[in-house]
């Protein structure tokens, strides 16, 4: 299966369907407990992520909380 | 408003760009813009504002200005150590253009004083290093109708974007709760490359004058990100989240709290 993931072009070995929760530890993100997840431009929430599929072709983005700027 | 003889000199390079012009400048003079946060951030935004002739910049920190600041926040110089930030960056404001009117805040934001502070500005910007205030900030701003920018900065990347508030999602559409407290690594503890917040500082700047001006596209609808170990932008375009918790089409939040869990004792005042 080729998704985009974060701009890049990224190719998964899955047998049967993958959820978006799967993918997670599939390309190992980071921040598993917070990241935002966009599939295909659209903000998921944290509970659908196991009931998400993700699909040949599909746009994934991962956004981490960043929250320096002062101290 | 005429501009005077002074500062048809002193904007001349503002006046030359068909984007701005006498008129443009006017309208940069009679701003008002809010710098929350005068630190890294802030610092970047605050002298250009200045610089610019936007006539009203309000600027709130309650922080002292710490010698492990100056790496960075560049509005600070080495005698201002122990001095309120607010100000020395009012000083150094004021220094580069007297014609700037600038209102201190040395106070932290907070759920009771937010509201008010950012009423009589046209545009707020975050430059804060916390998510209570950063929530705190988007809350405000969506509930009080107030376009804004958002910065975060973290070792080597950035990110940010504007929020005009009904037009625009907001950073609760991507980031619907603060993490909690502790989660992410703050720049204190994980370290920040010194210039980081000079690019996304003025990015949000700019975001300000064009605001102010009425010209270009803002940075709406999209997250930049900036990685400066791969010395890379990026844009991740995202949609108004129908979920979100503030400005979704079942709000759960519709008046301001402070975002308790999320706040570090730094944010508490002590």
């Amino acid at each position: 299966m080729n998704l985009t993931v974060n701009g890049k072009s990224a190719t998964i070995e899955a047998q049967g369907n993958v959820s978006v929760l799967q993918l997670l530890d599939l390309l190992n993100v980071s921040q598993k407990e917070y990241v935002t997840v966009e599939l295909n431009g659209d903000i998921l929430d944290r509970e659908s992520f196991a009931a998400s599929p993700v699909q040949d072709g599909d746009t994934v983005e991962f956004l981490y909380f960043m929250g320096g700027g002062a101290l | 408003m005429k501009l005077t003889e002074d500062q048809i000199n002193r904007y001349s390079r503002h006046i030359l760009l068909k984007e701005v012009g006498g008129k443009g400048q006017k309208k940069l003079l009679e701003g008002k813009v809010l710098i929350i946060g005068a630190g890294g951030l802030g610092s970047p935004i605050a002298l250009y504002l200045a610089a610019a002739g936007v006539g009203t910049i309000g600027i709130a920190d309650a922080d002292d200005v710490d010698v492990t600041n100056l790496q960075r926040q560049v509005i600070h110089f080495t005698p201002d150590v122990g001095k309120p930030k607010v100000i020395s960056a009012k000083e150094k404001m004021q220094a580069i253009n007297p014609d700037v009117e600038v209102r201190t805040y040395q106070e932290w934001v907070s759920a009771a004083n937010i509201a008010d502070m950012i009423a009589d500005y046209d545009f707020v910007i975050d430059g804060t290093d916390n998510f209570a205030a950063k929530f705190l900030i988007n809350d405000a701003c969506v509930l009080g109708g107030k376009p804004y920018s958002h910065g975060g900065i973290l070792q080597f990347d950035g990110q940010t974007m504007t929020v005009a508030p009904g037009q625009s999602p907001c950073y609760r559409c991507i980031f619907p709760e603060p993490p909690p407290k502790d989660a992410i690594p703050s720049c204190s503890q994980a370290g920040v490359i010194g210039v980081l917040p000079g690019v996304l500082g003025t990015i949000q700047a700019t975001e300000a004058i064009k605001y102010l001006l009425g010209q270009g596209d803002l940075l709406t609808g999209r997250l930049l990100t900036y990685s400066a170990l791969r010395m890379r932008f990026r844009e991740i375009p995202f949609r108004k989240n129908p979920k979100c918790p503030i400005c979704g089409e079942h709000p759960t939040i519709t008046t301001l709290k402070d975002e308790l869990d999320a706040m570090t004792v730094c944010d508490l005042g002590h």
